[in-house]
């Protein structure tokens, strides 16, 4: 029994040196490395292309009126000429052909049914209204949650939802909220969605939120937005 | 030598076939489930899925197979894996490069391609075994018998729950849609359908053959899987 012939039917098979299976793993790994980063490096400035178009789409859908636009960065209560690339709070400025201020784009995001629900919205400062949106990214439930983007009714509250600064510049005169269906009795409430609450009250929060934050820097440089692209004459981005 | 022996058989028809219909891995091998139900409320992410799968299925196919005489058997789970996540990742970027839009309905689903076991399945018990041509060819059609079935889940589901097919109106306007069909409900209800369907004719041409067999003292009846 101690000699155990040698050419036992059940004999576990000699396990490979450890070099052997470690450089098999790093071919493989540097093999998938060098796939990835080829296709990164293929695929980075269409995606970034894509990007730019889509933010483009965006901004032109929600200022109708505007012909080109500058981007903006809000940081410490001041706002800056910046880029698309610009890390920090982006706002655009829209202006006509005569380079005339039309208004402004901004970016509000909050957390909804499934996940973040991302949104571009016109905002008025001369006149405190909240004018439309655009929807960056929901993947709010089909039939329910989407139709922020496309329930008629819902998107009649933003033909002029108020948004107006309060004299102190310190926030909106009135809180931006969702009401329930069929309640809405101010200019500064959100009829919502029957069926889809979580998402227009997602949408009320947000902005809100963006309100309270973003409008006062904005009212407070007002002149800056409105005369930079007079100044610039005919750079920044166009239709 | 027994793996020698599958190497040696020719690439018949049937490899290609096989994953299409009689070893579907959707209806009848019951694999991938999770983008089945997930992705299936209309025939656009459905196909843009199939797609994925099938460039994901064809590529890790290919390339376990070229290496599988120098993969040793014990770190062959995680080399495959590492292909199959290199793919994935590949496909992630050109979905973005072709359409963003696709790509945020597509949400997680495309990086999970990684954990879809019939990927990782047909590389073990497939490509590790099989010639280089064999593998890619059975691949491309357990790709699209893949594709098939979330093709087919996705149709049922878009026509009745939006009245659309690939987002051209079908149904007049007055036709109110069946909502739950493009939530996660309808997935599970579509899939059960398709598979009872399935069976039941199945059963019937497998009856039909055991009767014709009988009558002819035949004992032989091939099931379908």
């Amino acid at each position: 029994m101690d000699n155990a012939p040698e050419n036992e039917p059940n004999k576990v098979p000699p396990l490979p040196s450890s070099i052997s299976l470690i450089s098999t793993l790093g071919v493989v790994a540097m093999l998938s490395g060098f796939l990835v980063v080829l296709v990164y490096e293929y695929t980075k400035p269409i995606i970034a292309e894509n990007q730019r178009l889509a933010t483009e789409r965006a901004i032109f859908k929600v200022l109708p009126k505007a012909s080109s636009r500058l981007t903006f960065v809000i940081k410490d209560g001041q706002i800056k000429l910046a880029d698309d690339k610009t890390k920090g709070e982006l706002i655009y400025a829209g202006y006509d052909a005569k380079n005339n201020f039309v208004g402004l784009a901004l970016n509000a995001a909050e957390q909804g049914y499934q996940d973040i629900v991302k949104l571009l919205y016109g905002y008025q400062p001369d006149t405190g209204c909240i004018t439309g949106y655009d929807v960056l990214k929901s993947t709010e439930t089909p039939g329910f949650g989407t139709k922020i983007a496309t329930d008629e009714q819902f998107l009649a509250n933003f033909n002029c939802l108020d948004a107006t600064v309060n004299q102190e510049q310190s926030g909106l005169i009135n809180v931006i909220k969702t009401v329930r269906h069929g309640s809405k009795n101010n200019p500064w409430e959100i009829d919502a969605i029957s069926g889809s609450t979580i998402t227009s009250n997602a949408v009320g929060r947000m902005f809100n939120k963006s309100g309270q934050a973003l409008h006062p820097t904005i009212n407070k440089n007002l002149d800056l937005l409105k005369s930079a692209k007079q100044q610039r004459g005919d750079h920044g981005q166009s239709k | 030598m027994a793996n020698q022996n599958k190497e040696d058989t020719p690439i018949t028809m049937d490899v290609f076939t096989a994953g299409i219909w009689k070893e579907n891995p959707v209806f009848v091998m019951m694999l991938g489930l999770c983008p089945v139900l997930a992705v299936t409320n209309s025939v656009e992410n459905s196909l843009a899925m199939g797609l994925a799968s099938i460039f994901v299925l064809v590529c890790s196919n290919a390339l376990v197979s070229a290496l599988r005489n120098f993969i040793p058997k014990q770190v062959r789970i995680t080399t495959y894996i590492i292909i199959i996540a290199t793919f994935v990742t590949l496909v992630d970027y050109i979905i973005q490069a072709i359409s963003l839009d696709l790509y945020n309905k597509l949400g997680a689903f495309i990086q999970l391609i990684v954990v879809n076991c019939l990927i990782l399945g047909r590389a073990e018990a497939f490509a590790s075994k099989n010639s280089f041509g064999k593998s890619v060819i059975s691949a491309l059609g357990m790709g699209l018998g893949f594709t098939l079935a979330l093709v087919m889940l996705g149709g049922v589901r878009e026509l009745l729950g939006a009245g659309q097919l690939l987002g051209y109106q079908v149904f007049s306007l007055n036709f109110q849609p069946w909502i739950v069909m493009i939530l996660p409900p309808g997935g599970f209800i579509v899939l059960g359908s398709w598979l009872l369907l399935i069976n039941y004719f199945e059963q019937r041409k497998t009856g039909k053959l055991v009767a014709e067999d009988s009558a002819s003292h035949c004992t032989v009846s091939q099931p379908r899987s």
